[in-house]
């Protein structure tokens, strides 16, 4: 099983935490048109290698965190708080 | 004897038992790269291969090229518990999802290539009266659009799959399911295979070991692709890269609303016939059925966090597997032989994306996600229409792109596990 450091709790194993999404997703201004906002809940970077999650210690502090990850190797190389 | 021309039968199987199987031949050419076609299908998945197929049998377009960059049914297409099934809730759904059924039904006749189709009938079991009622609603949908569902009770379900877990005090009890009669399994290879030799005896080259690193786009049109084995120009492109379906679109400068996934699957040994039907819980998150072999195979939800590693994480299955020996506690004295992964290509509302993509001659055949196979006699129909013609067939219509902008989705998510 694999460990995910949380920020807050440190290393913990991964069935503690649950994924919520893309760590680099921009929210649109109120006036943006239907494409803009199609793009911002629906469309996604996908990336094959390094990316910047969001992930949340569900089953431990429940606070949310930004993980670096590369999604080919499954290594992570940073765990940050977010705002 | 041409390979094209050569056809499987009892006459054949037998002059070749008796000349020591020494007139077999290759059944399809492993081809080069020629610098241009007309249509060039990237991805030599069952999606690639039958659109492949289609397009010159029903269209008359036989200057097209199949690129894999490794070989053919070597992704998810060969890594699939191959459920083939079209009890789903919207109509969109049902009428892509029964063509390819049906499509199904003729194909070992239609390929003259065995495909092993056995419609055994696949039984979704419901644990708790709510789940039930859900479940009726879900078939009462399912027959309206005109496909074979029926709810069965708790002793039909258990006459059917009797070494499911009959106990009533445990935690998850059966109190009845749905079945689809004419659902069931086939053989993945033989599908990836019989398209292959088909198309291929049609003229259509297949080329293997070529990977697409680039497109060539000139204003706002793709002419060409940068691939492995050199440059390759044609009017149409059409991508079926499942799992890598982002990384083509991050190449052609576009994102898609899709999130890669592992999805895993594992065999047991094999054994003696102990299951005639394919049984799934959405309770429990698991799925198996019987294989020809004996072996049970088995499946669940998707892994935990987005991957593009072609490999399972442990705990998803170890969920899978301690999920099946409650629903058939004398599995538990089985032994767990191999499990493997494929990615996927998994979309917001679990339907597949068809049709144009944002760069003009490039088209879509995408996230299928954890359930495409059942589809590709569909998908390849489909596709190989639009190819073709450059416009939608009424029944990929409702997949095009533009539904997330439109926000007319077509929500399949219910579908607990959706395989
Ligand atoms: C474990 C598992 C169980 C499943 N169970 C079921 C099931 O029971 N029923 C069901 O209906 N579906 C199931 N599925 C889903 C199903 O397997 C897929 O939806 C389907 O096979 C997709 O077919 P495809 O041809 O689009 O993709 P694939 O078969 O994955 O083919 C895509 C091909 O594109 C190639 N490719 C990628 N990038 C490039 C490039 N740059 N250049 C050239 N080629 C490239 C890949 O090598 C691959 O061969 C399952 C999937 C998995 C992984
Ligand atoms: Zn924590």
């Amino acid at each position: 099983m694999q460990h995910f450091p949380c920020p807050w709790c440190g290393n913990r194993a991964e069935v503690e935490f649950r994924y919520a999404g893309d760590a680099g997703v921009q929210r649109p201004t109120r006036t943006a048109d239907d494409a803009a906002w199609a793009q911002y809940v629906h469309f996604r970077r996908n990336a094959k290698g390094a990316a910047k999650e969001l992930w949340v210690h569900s089953g431990g502090c429940g606070r949310w965190f930004a993980l670096s990850r590369d999604t080919v190797t499954h290594t992570i190389t940073g765990s940050e708080p977010v705002a | 004897m041409n390979a094209a021309k050569m056809r499987y039968s009892g006459w054949a199987l037998l002059r070749e038992g008796l000349a020591g199987q020494t007139g077999w031949s290759p059944a399809w050419h492993d081809r080069d790269p020629a610098p241009r076609y007309d249509v060039v299908i990237i991805g030599g998945g069952g999606h690639g291969l039958a659109t492949a197929y289609y397009l010159a049998r029903t269209h008359g377009i036989t200057n097209v090229a199949v690129l894999e960059k490794g070989w053919i049914g070597g992704g998810n297409t060969g890594r699939n518990t191959t459920i083939i099934r079209s009890n789903y809730f919207y109509p969109e759904s049902a009428a892509l999802y029964d063509l390819s059924v049906r499509l199904y039904e003729g194909l070992s006749r239609e390929l003259n290539y065995n495909i092993m189709f056995s419609q055994r009938g696949m039984i979704e079991v419901a644990h708790s009266e709510a789940e039930l009622e859900m479940m009726c609603r879900g078939a009462n949908a399912m027959r309206i659009n005109g496909v074979d569902i029926e709810i069965l009770d708790r002793d039909e379900v258990l006459r059917l799959a009797p070494l499911l877990n009959g106990d009533l005090n445990c935690r998850w009890p059966v109190l009845g399911g749905m079945i689809q009669r004419r659902a069931g399994v086939a053989r993945h290879d033989a599908v990836a295979w019989g398209y292959a030799r088909a198309a291929d005896s049609r003229g259509v080259h297949i080329i293997q070991n070529c990977e697409v690193t680039g497109f060539e786009i000139e204003r706002g049109r793709v002419v060409a692709i940068e691939t492995s084995r050199g440059r390759i120009a044609a009017d149409r492109f059409g991508m079926a890269v499942a799992g890598h379906s982002s990384v083509l679109a991050g190449m052609a400068g576009f994102a898609l609303p899709l999130q890669s996934y592992t999805l895993q699957a594992m065999v047991s040994e094999p054994v003696k016939p102990c299951l005639e039907v394919v049984v799934a819980s959405s309770s429990h998150g698991a799925y198996v059925s019987q294989s020809d072999k004996g072996e049970l195979v088995m499946g669940g939800n998707l892994d935990r966090c987005p991957s593009y590693a072609q490999r399972g994480n442990f705990p998803v299955t170890q969920s899978v597997v301690s999920s099946l020996v409650e629903m058939f506690p004398s599995f538990a004295t089985l032994k767990l032989m191999r499990q493997w992964g494929g990615i996927v290509d998994t979309s917001p509302d679990n339907s597949p994306i068809l049709g144009p993509s944002p760069v003009e001659g490039l088209y879509l055949n995408c996230g299928w996600g954890t359930g495409g196979f059942k589809a590709i006699p569909a998908g390849g129909t489909l596709f190989a229409h639009i190819l073709a013609t450059g416009r939608h067939h009424p029944i990929s219509a409702p997949f095009d792109l533009a539904r997330f902008a439109s926000g007319a989705t077509i929500d399949e998510a219910h579908a607990g596990v959706a395989h």
